[in-house]
């Protein structure tokens, strides 16, 4: 850079006015496209839960405003205990989660066992959260395969005890299955993280003035490191509170939490109850909104007390006791999907099963010939959705960036939150009155409306997967090719989207993943007609049968598996003679 | 003058195209060609699964496509066409043919949500057994708004290797008693675990005639305190101490094979047969009636008014009425249902296959059955469901 003319910074100035002149129109529109993509939905489905709250649904007869779905909701004897498990569920799960996380960095970072787990834990992040819980219920269930291994040699039980653990009321099964889910996206957000602040530096000079692993860790890079997670760690704590799918398989049924009541509500043939799923699914929002902010005073607090502690000098060594327990909590939360997909495998090959027998009896492919006509609809159904949310969310993501690059302005605070906002907004406050708009509009049923509400979590995890990379490009490539006589255009196709293909590809897998996972927009905006292999997996939970389930469990976990492996693959096959673009 | 009554002349035959008259059967087959049918039946048991979609082979000869969309609950079926009514679908709805019987089926019949009467103007009608059960619905008449398709009643399974069958529904409280967590049933608002309540409460009440009653008319609180009597007592020895039930009648087969309980009531006297020969159920599982008998329903189909491929619809209800499906419906090895086929109205040689049909080891003979007890009228499952799940379903 030093070598570059004095007048370089004019020569800039004017450069982006000339490009700014040539950026297409159709290019200045796309981020407000997206933006409408994202948020539109969840701002009709807001929009459309607040009127039936209040009263307001002539379709079912009622002309508010009144109170009578409030009065009705309140009514309902479960909704203590409902309030209650939203509220503990997700604070433990997110406190849970991000204690592990945080603990396992601080104690490892840096080491062989660190790599190792982070590779077990990499994979883990696209595996869809009903797969987890499905294993997890395989696994830790009285009859589950745990106590199959041990029984009857350890237990001297021939029968399986006759304890709640699976549905517990306090909802301890549900949070353990969300920590196992949410420990490897907080990771990987830490780790993404850790690349913006300088921290092996703050972590060398902490440790040479001799404070102890740990603690350099807490008192040195933490604070920056949460400074940049805190928009993720929000995204499980709202999704922790409101979780359906999850909370269906493990969560407590007497009574279910707040959210699954609300999408039983929406259900009921009586359709004055969806005066009270809208009122539940705005005192879902109220909740997660009190929740958000209950969890910035303390980090308010927490940084007041941590201040003064960092700054009290205590080096702080016995703290580095903690590195056993870390490694052994996050091994267990990798160990605890792994084994339950295992489970989930064996399950799905299994003849007769009984208790204790730590294997089936005989193994047969006999469920997966017998499912295979329907397993083959749900790929296509999760295929065709996934790929097209996919491809309008690069689609749209390349076009904001390419815009953000030619204007040269890159997004700001703001424009982060809005692209947060669709994860952190529960599910369960817009899904339902998303449905009675688009009922409203006769486009409810169908695979497009289904694109169009999956595409609303696709796009913020594609951005947020390509905007790094894609800001990381070298612009000296579009200067020299721009010199050769290339257009901005054939800059884009011809120069930077094929350099950029790894994390085209990441990006597209995550979105496919985010994609077959979605258990709510598919259910309640598809009508049913869009039958997924995770809505499936989850109409065939209620039926038990774990075989059935294990098929579609695995089924939907490879779905989403398999375009990351492409995404390992391709680069390297197509690039073979380009080593540089292996990267 | 004229072209109004052109423009009528022209209607007529339009409307008769949208609204296929059920007695011009070959005006239906030639319509249906070429439809798809969306099929809304709940698709929690595989069983069912796998015989709705030899269904499908089988009315893909007349021309259909049939997709089977597998509910949770057959609620979401019927919230679908009353929403689509309200939001003026009202020529090509997303349902076209529902798996439905009960509450559901009165409360679509009195919202003039269902096409018909169709059902006995199909042509296999005609094999149809004339019985309470298939002409009336939870005490409420059919009168040709659904066809019958499977007869069903209610038994308990239990595991012979570790217990004796209770004689009677004060026999199984007891028993209970004896063996505490070795007994559930589905949660209610399950289809099952409402019919269990039922059950029970036609055991314990004085005059069961109450019941052919609505709710409104009767003291509902002075005829159901026996019930509530007996589940209070039967409450603390449930499996997992009544904390927790199995979501399904089938999620109980998981239960039975784990050893985790003993006795489950099922909805079906061949269901347990059934899943035994899909490894679903260990062979030990046999089923019984208490003394009393047991409630006995029928499962039916119903079009919306709003369907778009109602001919096509009513050709797959046809079909499943075909002495053919009907065979293969009671064969344990693929569903174990009761057929609504009158036997006497078979062909000699149709007649000598179901009675040659292989019940199942777990099945019980008609004579064991003994005659179904009525329904109760359809206002009690509400009632009592909204009561259960005030008592003991959100503590």
């Amino acid at each position: 850079m030093r070598s570059r003319p004095s007048g370089s910074s004019v020569t800039a100035r004017s450069d982006a006015r000339a490009r700014a002149r040539v950026v297409p129109i159709i290019l200045r529109l796309l981020p407000s496209l997206t933006l409408l993509a994202m948020l539109g939905p969840v701002a009709a489905g807001l929009a459309g839960a607040v009127l039936p709250a209040f009263g307001h649904l002539p379709a079912a007869g009622f002309d508010g405003p009144s109170l009578v779905a409030w009065e009705r909701l309140f009514g309902w004897a479960g909704i203590g205990e409902a309030t209650r498990l939203s509220l503990t569920t997700g604070f433990l799960a997110t406190l849970g989660s991000l204690a592990i996380v945080t603990l396992i960095t601080a104690g490892w970072w840096n080491t062989r066992v660190f790599g190792w787990l982070e590779r077990a834990l990499s994979p883990l992040l696209s595996v869809p959260h009903a797969a987890a819980a499905f294993g997890i219920a395989f696994l830790i269930a009285p009859s589950g395969w745990i106590m199959r291994l041990v029984s009857p040699e350890l237990t001297g039980l021939s029968r399986p005890p006759d304890i709640l653990v699976v549905g517990d009321p306090w909802g301890l099964s549900m949070t353990a299955g969300l920590i196992a889910k949410e420990v490897p996206f907080l990771l990987l957000m830490t780790l993404a993280a850790l690349g913006q602040v300088r921290a092996r530096a703050a972590l060398e000079l902490a440790r040479s003035m001799g404070y102890g692993r740990v603690a350099a860790w807490l008192k040195a890079v933490f604070p920056q490191v949460y400074a940049q997670i805190r928009l993720p760690v929000y995204v499980v704590l709202a999704y922790s509170m409101s979780v359906v799918d999850v909370a269906l398989i493990l969560g407590p049924s007497t009574p279910a939490t707040l959210s699954v009541q609300i999408v039983r509500w929406m259900s009921d043939p009586d359709l004055a109850m969806r005066l009270v799923a809208s009122a539940g699914a705005i005192l879902q929002l109220g909740l997660v909104v009190g929740a958000l902010a209950l969890w910035r005073l303390a980090e308010w607090l927490v940084g007041l007390w941590g201040t003064g502690w960092a700054g009290g000098g205590g080096r702080g060594r016995p703290l580095d006791a903690s590195r056993p327990v870390a490694l052994g909590l996050a091994g267990l939360s990798a160990c605890a999907t792994l084994a339950g997909l295992a489970a989930l495998g064996i399950w799905s090959v299994a003849g007769l099963w009984r208790f204790p027998d730590a294997l089936p009896d005989a193994l047969s492919l006999r469920s997966w010939t017998r499912h295979a006509a329907g397993l083959g609809d749900a790929i296509g159904d999760t295929a065709l959705v996934a790929l097209s949310a996919t491809a309008m969310a690069l689609l749209l993501t390349i076009g904001c960036l390419e815009a953000e690059f030619r204007r040269g302005r890159t997004i700001g605070r703001f424009a982060l939150w809005l692209l947060y906002l669709p994860l952190i907004v529960p599910q369960t406050a817009f899904l339902p009155g998303l449905q009675t708009f688009l009922l409203r509009l006769g486009a409810d049923r169908g695979t497009l409306p289904v694109i169009a509400a999956h595409l609303v979590f696709v796009l913020p995890y594609v951005f947020l997967s390509l905007g790094d990379p894609w800001r990381a490009w070298d612009r000296r490539q579009a200067v020299a090719a721009a010199a050769l006589g290339a257009s901005p255009g054939r800059v884009l196709l011809a120069v930077r989207l094929p350099m950029l293909l790894r994390p085209l590809l990441v990006a597209g897998a995550i979105g496919i993943a985010v994609s077959v996972g979605q258990y709510l927009p598919t259910l309640l905006i598809g009508g049913g007609r869009v039958a997924t292999l995770t809505t499936e997996a989850v109409a065939l939970s209620s039926g038990g049968d774990r075989r059935a389930i294990g098929v579609f469990g695995l089924a939907q976990t490879l779905a989403a598996l398999l375009p990351f492996t492409l995404a390992a693959l391709l680069p390297a096959l197509l690039w073979r003679n380009r080593r540089g673009l292996h990267g | 003058m004229k072209s109004p009554l052109i423009a009528l002349s022209l209607c007529l035959p339009l409307a008769a195209a949208a609204q296929p008259a059920p007695s011009d059967w070959q005006a239906v087959l030639a319509e249906a060609d070429g439809q798809t049918v969306y099929w809304y039946a709940w698709g929690g048991s595989t069983a069912t699964n796998d015989y709705i979609a030899w269904i499908g082979e089988q009315v893909a000869a007349h021309g259909v496509t049939l997709e089977h969309v597998k509910l949770t609950d057959t609620a979401d079926a019927v919230t679908r066409v009353l929403s689509e009514r309200e939001a003026g679908e009202t020529e090509d709805g997303a349902v076209d043919l529902i798996w439905i019987n009960g509450e559901n089926f009165v409360a679509m019949k009195e919202a003039d949500l269902l096409f018909g009467p169709f059902a006995t103007d199909l042509p296999n009608y005609d094999l149809v057994a004339d019985d309470p059960v298939v002409t009336t619905d939870f005490a409420t008449p059919v009168e040709g708004m659904e066809s019958p398709w499977a007869k069903a009643q209610f038994v308990f399974m239990y595991d012979s290797a570790d217990t004796e069958a209770p004689s009677d529904m004060d026999a199984l409280l007891d028993w209970t008693a004896d063996n505490p967590g070795r007994f559930t049933y589905p949660q209610p608002p399950d289809f099952l675990g409402t019919t269990f309540l039922k059950q029970v409460l036609l055991s314990q009440v004085e005059d069961p005639s109450v019941l052919s009653q609505p709710v409104e008319d009767v003291d509902f609180e002075a005829v159901t305190a026996p019930l509530w009597e007996y589940l209070d007592a039967l409450q603390p020895n449930l499996w997992r101490g009544g904390d927790a039930y199995p979501d399904s009648g089938p999620a109980q087969f998981q239960l039975l094979t784990d050893e985790e309980i003993d006795i489950a009531p099922s909805l079906s006297p061949g269901e347990a047969s059934t899943a035994i020969a899909n490894l679903q159920l260990p062979d030990t599982i046999r089923t019984f009636v208490p003394a009393g008998g047991t409630i006995g329903n029928a499962s039916f189909l119903a079009i919306p008014f709003n369907s778009g491929s109602k001919a096509g619809a009513m050709v797959v209800a046809n079909t499943i009425l075909s002495p053919e499906a009907q065979l293969r419906g009671q064969d344990p090895d693929v569903l174990g249902y009761g057929t609504v086929l009158d036997l006497d109205a078979l062909s000699p040689d149709t007649r000598q296959a179901f009675e040659d049909l292989d019940q199942g080891i777990a099945t019980l003979s008609p004579d064991a059955l003994g005659q179904a007890l009525p329904e109760p009228h359809t206002s009690w499952s509400d009632a009592i469901e909204a009561e259960w799940i005030e008592r003991y379903g959100a503590q």
